[in-house]
C-alpha cells in the first residue's frame, strides 16, 4: 500500500554550505563520548569507572528505570574521564581509543523471536535508537506500539542526503526493518521523498510506503505521523531513523556493533563542506580541517541549524545526529536594520523585506537573532504557514507556557516534538524560544502523566 | 551598551530606556541561545514601522485637509497645497508631540519597572491617536486620554501583545465618554473658523453626502470635515496596499469588514431606514480608517483565520447598524471595533473548539 501526500505549508531555509556528495575522510576518533543527555527520559546509572578497559559494544551506562537498556561504547579503549556537571549530574563518559578496534561479539542466533531481538538490542546498546512518541523518549521495551514510523529523508536545512548516505546500506536497513516488525508485531510506515523519481529506499519490502512532497518539515517523522495516523491519548508509536535501522541491520548481519555512518559537515563557515564517515560521540575537534584557524567566532552545532545542539569545538557529535553545522556567531551590529529598505544580505520570509522575491538566492546566515525578544504579537496563522500539521502552534506554545495540561492535550502536545515547531521559532518576529516552550511542556506532561 | 546601564551600574534604573535608544540605532548583537541557531531577519520594529509608513499618507493628507477646511470657512477654497499643509501641520504637530511624549514616557517607565525591553507597539499607537481625534481637541485631553489608555488598557495587562482592546481606540473612547462635546457635533472639526463661517458637521452626522452636497470624489479624496486621518479614502487605501503587500494586516479582516458593512447597509437601504447607498457607507466617517488600521491590529483581533472572517464581518455590520439606528451619535466604527475586540477571544474559542472536535471525529472514524 502506498499513498501520496502533498504538504503545502513549510519553508526551506536558503542557507549556504550544503555538503558535496562525497566522503572526504573516515574519522576514527581519538576520544569518543557517551552522553546520557542525548536520550530523553533516560536516567543513567554508571557501569564503568575511570581506567576501565572497554570494547566496542561493552556496556557503559544503564537506564535506572529499565535496567535492561544499556548504552555501550562506540569504540574500544579506556575510560578516560567521567564528566559531571552541577549536582553531580552525569554529563558524559569519555573513552580514549586504543586504536585496536576490538569489538564485543554478540550472539545473534537468538534474534529469531520478538524477545530475542529485544534482548539483543538492549544488550548491544542499540535499543535507544527506538524513540517513543508521544514525548520523544527512549522507547519502553514493555510497551506495545501501534505502529513504527521511519522517515527516509531529511528536509532540515543542509541536512545529510539519505539517498547518498545510505545508498550502500539498504540491505542493513531492510534487515533492521524486518527485525523491528517481527519484534513489535505492528505495521511499519516508511515516509519517502515524493519529489524524487526513484529512491534507494523504493526497494525496501515489508513496509507501507507514504510519499511526502513538500518543504521542510515534510521530512520530520512527527509531521508524517500526523498525516498517516495521528497519535491519540494513551497510544504509543515508535520512530527509528535510517541510521538506527542500518546499525541494527549491521548488528544482526555481522554480530558486532558498527555505528559508522556518513555525517554531513555543512554550514556557511565549513571549508569545503562534504561528508565524513564516523561514529556518534566523536570529538568535534576531529573536524578541525573544516572550521579553519579561527574557531572562536564559529558556532558548531551537532545537528541542523534549526534544532541541533550547540556543542562547540570541545563538544561531541550527538548520538542521533548525522550532520554538523558550522555558522558564524553574529555579534556584529547593523545600523538601523529595522528601517533599511533592502538589507540585501539578510533572509526573511516576511514580505516586509524583499528576499521572498529572489527565491533562488542562498544566504550566509549567522546566529544573530536580528531583534529583541517580545511577547507574542502576531497571530496563529502567521506561524501556521510553516507548519503542515492540523494544530494551532501558538495556542499550543501558550498552553505550554501556562503549564495547562488540559489545553496542551487539546492542542496536540502528543503529536509534536520541539523540532516540528522549529520553523515557527525561525520566523517569529518576537524572537520567542518556541522549541524550548514545547520541550518544557513535554517535560511537564511526562511528569504529570507518569 | 555602556557599562553604567548594566546591572549593578549607576544608571541601571534607566536600562530599558538606554536599550530602546541603543537598539533603535543598531540591530542588537544578541545571538540565539536555546533552540534555533538561525533566525529570520524580521523583527517587531520592522513590522511596526511598516504600519507607521502605511499611516503616513493619511496623516499628510489629514494635515493638508485641516488647513483646507479652515480656509474654506474663510471663503478660500483654493487647493494651496503647501500653505494648507503648513497650517494643518502646525495644528496637528502638538497632538503628535503630546501623544508620543506622554505615551512613550509611560511605556518606558513601565518597561523599566517590569525589567523588560521597551516594546515597539507604542510607535503605532502614538501615531494613530492624533489621527482619530478632532484637530481641536485640547492638548491636556489628549494627554489624559493617552495616559489612561496606555496605563489601563495596555500596561496593566503586561504591555504590548497582552492587551485586550486597541489602545488608540480606548484613548478615543475615553474622550468620547468623558468629553462628548469635544468629540462630535459641528464645532470641533475646524480650528479657528472664520467669523461668518458655516462650520460643518461631518457628512455622517448630516445623514449622508446627498444633503451635504458632497459627491463621491469629495469623500473619496477626503476634502470633508472629520478626524485628522479618517477623511481621505484614497490615502487610507495607499496604506492598505502597503499593509496587504507586506502581510502585516489581515486581508480577511479588511474584506469581511467591507462585506459586513455592505450587507447591513444594503438591508438598511432596501428597508428604507436610510437614504445612504450601501457603498457610500464605506467612504464616510471612520469606516475605512478603522477597517484598515484598527480592526486589523494583530493583538486585539481574532487569532484564527476563520475567526478573522467572523470578526471582520461583525465589525462592518455593527458599525453600520449603529449608524442606522443611533441618531445621537452616528459614528459606530470605534464602538464596533472595541466591542469585537472584547468578543474576539470568544470567536477564537469557538473556532478552535470546532476545529479540535472536527479533528477528534476524524480520528474516531479512522
Amino acid at each position: 500500500m502506498s499513498s501520496n501526500i502533498d504538504l503545502k505549508r513549510g519553508l526551506d531555509i536558503p542557507i549556504t554550505g550544503k555538503a558535496a556528495p562525497f566522503i572526504s575522510k573516515t574519522i576514527v576518533p581519538d576520544i569518543a563520548a557517551v552522553r546520557p543527555g542525548d536520550f530523553n527520559g533516560l536516567v543513567p546509572r554508571l557501569l564503568v569507572s575511570e581506567g576501565d578497559k572497554v570494547l566496542c559494544g561493552s556496556p557503559v551506562l544503564a537506564d535506572k528505570l529499565h535496567p535492561e537498556i544499556l548504552l555501550t561504547s562506540p569504540i574500544s579503549g579506556t575510560v578516560q574521564a567521567i564528566v559531571r556537571g552541577e549536582k553531580r549530574k552525569l554529563l558524559s563518559v569519555l573513552i580514549k581509543s586504543d586504536l585496536e578496534g576490538a569489538c564485543a561479539e554478540f550472539d545473534v542466533s537468538g534474534a529469531k523471536t520478538p524477545e530475542g531481538i529485544r534482548d539483543l538490542l538492549c544488550k548491544s546498546g542499540l535499543w535507544p535508537w527506538i524513540v517513543q512518541r508521544p514525548y520523544g523518549t527512549v522507547a519502553n521495551p514493555d510497551a506495545r506500539p501501534k505502529a513504527i514510523f521511519v522517515s527516509s529523508f531529511n528536509t532540515a536545512p543542509l541536512a545529510a542526503d539519505n539517498e547518498f548516505a545510505f545508498a550502500s546500506e539498504i540491505q542493513y536497513i531492510q534487515a533492521g526493518i524486518d527485525a523491528l516488525a517481527l519484534m513489535a508485531g505492528c505495521p511499519v510506515h516508511l515516509g519517502t521523498d515524493g519529489s524524487l523519481k526513484d529512491s534507494v529506499f523504493d526497494s525496501i519490502t515489508g513496509v507501507e510506503f507514504h510519499k511526502f512532497k513538500g518543504k521542510h518539515p515534510a521530512g520530520n517523522v512527527g509531521v508524517q505521523i500526523s498525516h498517516i495516523c495521528p497519535i491519540r491519548k494513551d497510544e504509543t508509536v515508535w520512530t527509528v531513523s535510517p541510521a538506527g535501522l542500518s546499525a541494527i541491520g549491521k548488528l544482526l548481519r555481522k554480530g558486532r556493533l558498527d555505528l559508522y555512518r556518513a555525517v554531513a559537515v555543512t554550514g556557511p563557515m565549513a571549508i569545503e563542506p562534504s561528508y565524513v564517515r564516523t561514529i556518534p560521540g566523536m570529538s568535534v575537534s576531529e573536524l578541525a580541517g573544516y572550521y579553519g584557524n579561527t574557531p572562536e567566532n564559529i558556532r558548531i552545532i551537532s545537528g541542523d541549524p534549526l534544532s541541533g545542539r550547540k556543542c562547540g569545538i570541545d563538544g561531541y557529535l550527538g548520538f542521533f545526529d548525522t550532520q554538523v553545522t558550522m555558522i558564524n556567531e553574529g555579534t556584529e551590529r547593523e545600523w538601523f536594520g529595522w528601517i533599511r529598505p533592502l538589507r540585501y544580505k539578510q533572509f526573511s520570509t516576511d514580505h516586509c523585506y524583499f528576499s521572498w522575491l529572489t527565491p533562488w538566492r542562498k544566504y550566509d546566515m549567522d546566529t544573530n537573532i536580528h531583534g529583541g525578544q517580545r511577547a507574542f504579537v502576531m497571530s496563529d496563522p502567521y506561524y501556521r504557514k510553516v507548519l503542515p500539521m492540523d494544530i494551532f502552534p501558538i495556542y499550543l506554545a501558550k498552553a505550554c507556557l501556562a503549564g495547562d495540561i488540559d489545553r496542551m492535550e487539546r492542542f496536540g502536545i502528543y503529536e509534536v516534538l520541539p523540532e516540528d515547531l522549529a520553523l515557527c521559532e525561525f520566523i517569529d518576529p518576537c524572537k520567542n524560544e518556541i522549541q524550548d516552550m514545547i520541550a518544557k511542556g513535554i517535560d511537564l506532561m511526562r511528569k504529570e502523566m507518569a | 551598551m555602556n557599562k553604567i546601564f548594566e546591572k549593578g551600574g549607576k544608571l541601571w534604573w534607566l536600562h530599558s530606556t538606554a536599550d530602546a535608544f541603543d537598539t533603535f540605532l543598531k540591530v542588537p548583537g544578541t545571538v540565539s541561545g536555546k533552540g534555533s541557531s538561525v533566525r529570520d531577519a524580521i523583527d517587531l520594529k520592522r513590522i511596526m514601522i511598516m504600519v507607521v509608513i502605511a499611516l503616513v499618507p493619511a496623516a499628510l493628507f489629514g494635515m493638508w485637509n485641516v488647513g483646507y477646511q479652515h480656509n474654506l470657512t474663510l471663503g478660500d477654497g483654493r487647493l494651496q497645497i503647501l500653505a494648507n499643509f503648513w497650517y494643518g501641520f502646525l495644528h496637528v504637530l502638538p497632538l503628535y508631540l503630546v501623544s508620543y511624549i506622554v505615551g512613550l514616557a509611560i511605556e518606558f517607565g513601565s518597561s523599566q519597572i517590569r525589567g523588560e525591553e521597551v516594546n515597539e507597539g507604542y510607535l503605532v499607537t502614538g501615531f494613530l491617536i492624533p489621527l482619530i481625534l478632532p484637530v481641536t481637541t485640547p492638548l491636556w485631553m489628549v494627554a489624559a486620554a493617552t495616559a489612561f489608555s496606555v496605563i489601563f488598557c495596555k500596561e496593566v495587562f503586561g504591555g504590548t501583545g497582552m492587551n485586550i482592546w486597541n489602545p488608540a481606540l480606548v484613548a478615543r473612547a475615553f474622550l468620547f465618554f468623558a468629553y462628548p462635546n469635544q468629540m462630535s457635533g459641528s464645532q470641533v472639526w475646524i480650528p479657528n473658523p472664520g467669523p461668518d463661517a458655516i462650520t460643518g458637521a461631518t457628512p455622517l452626522a448630516l445623514d449622508g453626502p446627498a444633503q451635504y452636497g458632497t459627491g463621491f470624489w469629495d469623500l473619496f479624496i477626503g476634502t470633508t470635515p472629520g478626524c485628522v486621518g479618517e477623511t481621505s479614502v484614497i490615502a487610507i487605501l495607499l496604506g492598505a496596499i502597503l499593509l496587504l503587500w507586506t502581510g502585516v494586516a489581515s486581508w480577511r479582516i479588511m474584506l469581511s469588514s467591507v462585506l459586513g458593512a455592505l450587507f447591513v447597509g444594503g438591508i438598511g437601504q432596501m428597508a428604507g431606514v436610510t437614504g445612504i447607498a450601501c457603498w457610500e457607507q464605506l467612504l464616510i466617517g471612520g469606516f475605512a480608517f478603522g477597517t484598515v488600521f484598527m480592526a486589523t491590529d494583530p493583538v486585539t483581533s481574532a487569532q484564527t483565520n476563520c475567526g478573522k472572517w467572523f470578526y471582520g464581518f461583525l465589525i462592518g455590520a455593527l458599525c453600520i447598524t449603529v449608524r442606522l439606528f443611533n441618531p445621537g451619535y452616528a459614528e459606530g466604527m470605534m464602538l464596533a471595533i472595541l466591542l469585537m475586540n472584547t468578543f474576539a477571544p470568544l470567536i477564537d474559542h469557538v473556532v478552535v473548539s470546532c476545529s479540535i472536535s472536527r479533528r477528534n471525529k476524524k480520528f474516531n472514524a479512522a
